[in-house]
């Protein structure tokens, strides 16, 4: 019963909504609005579960006064002072939450992803070598596409940059648009499997 | 100078501080960040779904019937419980089963038909004839079910050739993209904070 019940849930939900794209009623298409609301409620939920889940394990850390208990203090504090913060004041403009976004976090996400360009650089330095046709290509594309993205390159030659926008535009997008297309066909087999019960690997090994 | 601009500088400069090593000031920060991540969530969740979706329904116009996926949620708290771990099943089976059923048209319609329709669209410029080879040929080097030998595999070869191209300039892509974060970061630090530049 354990399994039987979340297989015919998936079943049925599944089922019913491939079946309703091709019922353009009114009754199908609320019940379809519903179940996507549904589905987003549900949704926030494991959001809560996974919350609940760090808010436990800094807590057990701090408790415990384990190594590096402190930053798991900021952790904590940093959560609580949004939360508190979103649900008393709200989140409009002019609000203490949105202070905090725009002050604190924000700035830092973007300085982390900054970060990235130093880490990728890095890499590339390592593990560009043209040893193969396929290698000189990929290096040869993205040197284009760097360049052409400053002002550099176009101060280069207006080909430079041309030629990264027709790279982007031409053979990048059609590769793309081949990987879509395996993608959708990948996407397709796997939703038949896992609405038939076939695939089952969400249920857990137990 | 604001207070607002004080902060954002010392914890621009924290997390930049990773480029030297490790240290107490970056953990600080990241600590801080995955937090405040955490918090901003929820709160735009609660507000963005909680409310509309499931309280304002069921408390404001009525709509018993959302006391179920209300039930379903809770029931994903039975995570904590190992006895009643298989309830949480139960409301994973419903996102996972109805997401499985709303993806099988959408993706029909929009990853495929689409994309195919557009790839066909010009073929009296060389761009179009372009686009057409090298969609053929990437999908011939996805297509397991024949050996990569002979024609097919000069074939497939092709597709890789453009897939390099593509993974090229994804990558060059990706890489100005975070060149320009460092570089907002650079005018914030060197203009708001320091007032070195204008």
């Amino acid at each position: 019963m354990q399994r039987a019940i979340p297989i015919t849930v998936c079943f049925v939900f599944g089922f019913f909504m491939l079946l309703q794209f091709f019922v353009p009623h009114k009754l199908s298409v609320l019940a379809y609005e519903n179940v996507l609301d549904w589905m987003q409620i549900i949704f926030v939920f494991t959001l809560l579960v996974g919350a609940a889940s760090y808010i436990r394990l800094n807590t057990k850390k701090v408790v415990q006064t384990q190594a590096g208990w402190g930053y798991n203090l900021v952790a904590l504090a940093g959560l609580s002072l949004m939360v508190i913060l979103g649900f008393w004041k709200g989140t409009g403009e002019n609000t203490p939450f949105l202070w905090m976004f725009n002050n604190l976090q924000a700035p830092m996400q973007a300085t982390m992803f900054s970060l990235l360009a130093f880490f990728v650089a890095s890499a590339a330095y390592r593990g560009f070598r043209a040893r193969s046709w396929e290698a000189t290509l990929l290096l040869l594309t993205a040197t284009v596409v760097m360049l052409g993205r400053v002002p550099l390159g176009n101060l280069i030659s207006h080909w430079v940059p041309d030629t990264a926008n027709w790279i982007l535009s031409v053979p990048s997008m059609a590769a793309k648009r081949g990987l879509y297309i395996g993608i959708g066909l990948g996407t397709i087999s796997t939703s038949l499997r896992i609405i038939l019960g076939i695939e089952r690997t969400y249920l857990g090994r137990r | 100078m604001q207070i607002g601009t004080l902060i954002a500088a010392f914890l621009t400069l924290c997390i930049f501080s990773f480029l030297y090593k490790d240290n107490p000031f970056y953990k600080f920060a990241e600590h801080l960040l995955v937090g405040m991540s955490v918090g901003y969530i929820l709160v735009i969740a609660f507000n963005t779904t909680v409310t509309p979706k499931l309280i304002n329904p069921i408390f404001q116009e009525g709509k018993i019937v959302y006391i179920i996926p209300g039930i379903l949620g809770l029931f994903m708290f039975a995570r904590f419980l190992p006895k009643y771990v298989w309830l949480s099943r139960i409301s994973i089976a419903l996102i996972i089963g109805a997401g499985a059923g709303v993806a099988i048209p959408a993706t029909i319609q929009a990853k495929i038909l689409a994309q195919m329709q557009a790839t066909m669209i010009d073929f009296a410029t060389v761009d179009g004839i372009i686009i057409f080879v090298a969609v053929a040929t990437t999908l011939a080097y996805f297509f397991f079910s024949k050996e990569h030998k002979g024609w097919f595999g000069a074939t497939a070869r092709v597709g890789t050739w453009f897939l390099m191209i593509f993974f090229g300039a994804t990558f060059g892509y990706t890489i100005m993209s975070r060149i320009s974060l460092l570089i907002g970061r650079m005018q914030f630090l060197l203009g708001d904070f320091l007032h070195v530049i204008k």
